[in-house]
């Protein structure tokens, strides 16, 4: 992994230089051949920076409260990093990002770096990448990383696994959604945010939320539920509060540590893992398709194929031994 | 490597008419891209950061009320400075075609008259990747 331009690319992320670090995510994002390399030189597992995910319903004011978050995070002297998730088209591939408008009081503050990314087909409310710009914002010392998701629905969970604290925004009006809503997507939340406290219906978003809680036995397991509005502001410093206070209590420095790189290391995983069958599944056969054109002429069958590639997993263990 | 294009649609300036702005946006998205809307009002400033920021590969300006001829240089003028001159800029709104030349030479590839169709605008990116 020793490439001069690679470290070129690693020393301007470091020294925070604005159009390289921009580079890099974008190679990152594209999956640019150096990527791996300049995230090589990053990575650092103990890295202090904290992490959040800001998750909710399309509308329910995520960009809004991301704004208020840097505005606090500046006011303590920290560079702060966001990364904002937009869906990408299905049909085109293209995608609006929109996030900013919502960031504007930040627009020209050097010391705030604003991402906006596509989700570009990868399900679960992130992009296939977020996980990696996190990274490279982490090394140009930005601190917090916000990561604001695009509008969950049941299933997008992600975020999660990725971010240190995650903020689960409800809104009123959702009272109802929230108890017919699977147990996971409570979960997630480190801490409830109910926003737009401001507008009717606060009072029964509240309520159910916390009855959905009641089965949880232990109250110290329950997570804090914050009412505020990102449009006046009012709560914003209980929400500070509350993360502040579950960042500290979190499981520790070198257990983030072990978490963030068994992810990590379990996605490459995963993702090399597929490269490295279809490869061979296209050396065999000439490519996947046609695999499949093969499996319909009944010459073979998916199983045979996965048979295949067992083969190779143990001849490659016998030519080791 | 899946490379996409991307696209700052910004408004400088004081008219809060977006309708035409977010028409482009749209059709920049149909069309494949990855478009960026930071709103209306920006400053030149913020325009600009934002572009390097988001490694865009264009950016395009709408303006409606009149003061392009110092805006919209402003920007370029920025986007330079902060090592952005390989970015290609475009512009639209109602701009009087006797200040298109001067706008052309402050680094502005293109001004759209009003009324432009939305394909025209997506030929012209399209153009200008496949020369880059
Ligand atoms: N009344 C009220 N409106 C709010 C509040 N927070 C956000 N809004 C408004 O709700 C709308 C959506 O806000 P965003 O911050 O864009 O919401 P979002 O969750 O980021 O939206 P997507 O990214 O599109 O999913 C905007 O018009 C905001 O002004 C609030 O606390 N009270
Ligand atoms: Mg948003």
């Amino acid at each position: 992994m020793l490439s001069s331009k690679a470290d070129d690319f690693a020393r301007k992320v470091r020294s925070c230089d604005t159009r390289g670090l921009a580079r890099v995510l974008s190679m990152v994002e594209n999956g640019h051949p150096l990527a791996h390399s300049i995230l090589h030189s990053l990575y650092n597992p103990e890295r202090s920076c904290l992490t959040i995910g800001i998750t909710g319903p399309p509308g329910g004011g995520k960009s809004t409260l991301t704004d208020r978050l840097i505005t606090y995070w500046r006011g303590n002297g920290n560079k702060v990093g966001v990364i904002a998730v937009d869906p990408s088209s299905p049909f085109s591939g293209g995608a609006l990002l929109g996030d900013r408008i919502r960031m504007q009081d930040h627009a020209s503050d050097p010391e705030v770096f604003i991402r906006s990314m596509g989700s570009r087909g990868h399900l679960g409310g992130v992009s296939g990448t977020t996980r990696d710009a996190i990274e490279v914002l982490a090394a140009a010392s930005y601190d917090p990383v916000i990561v604001e998701t695009i509008g969950v629905g049941q299933t997008e969970v992600e975020i999660a696994s990725l971010a240190d604290i995650t903020l689960l925004v409800l809104v009123p009006g959702q009272g109802d959604e929230v108890q017919t809503m699977k147990a996971g997507i409570m979960e997630i939340g480190d801490i409830i945010v109910l926003n737009k406290a401001d507008r009717p219906g606060i009072e029964q978003l509240e309520m159910s939320v916390s009855a959905s809680f009641e089965l949880i036995p232990d109250q110290a397991e329950r997570p804090p539920v914050i009412r505020c509005s990102a449009q006046t502001g009012e709560g914003l410093d209980k929400l500070t509060d509350a993360i502040v206070s579950c960042a500290f209590s979190g499981t520790g420095r070198k257990a983030t540590a072990r978490k963030r790189t068994t992810l990590i290391l379990g996605s490459i995983i995963r993702e090399k893992g597929r490269e490295l069958a279809r490869k061979l599944v296209s050396d065999r056969y000439g490519s996947v398709e046609e695999a499949i054109e093969s499996i319909l002429e009944g010459k073979t069958t998916p199983y045979e194929i996965g048979e295949v590639l067992s083969g190779f997993l143990e001849n490659k263990q016998e030519n080791r031994e | 490597m899946d490379r996409k294009t991307r696209i700052l649609i910004g408004k400088p300036g004081l008219d809060g008419h977006d309708r035409g702005a977010k028409y482009i946006a749209r059709a920049l998205r149909d069309a494949g891209m990855e478009v960026i809307y930071t709103g209306i009002r920006q400053t030149p400033e913020a325009i600009a950061n934002a572009a390097i920021q988001e490694d865009v590969d264009f950016v395009g300006l709408s303006l409606l009320s009149g003061a392009h001829n110092h805006l919209f240089p402003e920007v370029a003028r920025l986007l330079k400075e902060k090592g952005g001159s390989d970015i290609i800029l475009f512009g639209g709104g109602v701009i009087p075609e006797e200040d298109i030349p001067g706008l052309n030479k402050a680094g502005f590839k293109t001004i759209f008259a009003p009324g432009t169709s939305a394909a025209e605008v997506v030929n012209f990116i399209e153009q200008e990747i496949q020369t880059r």
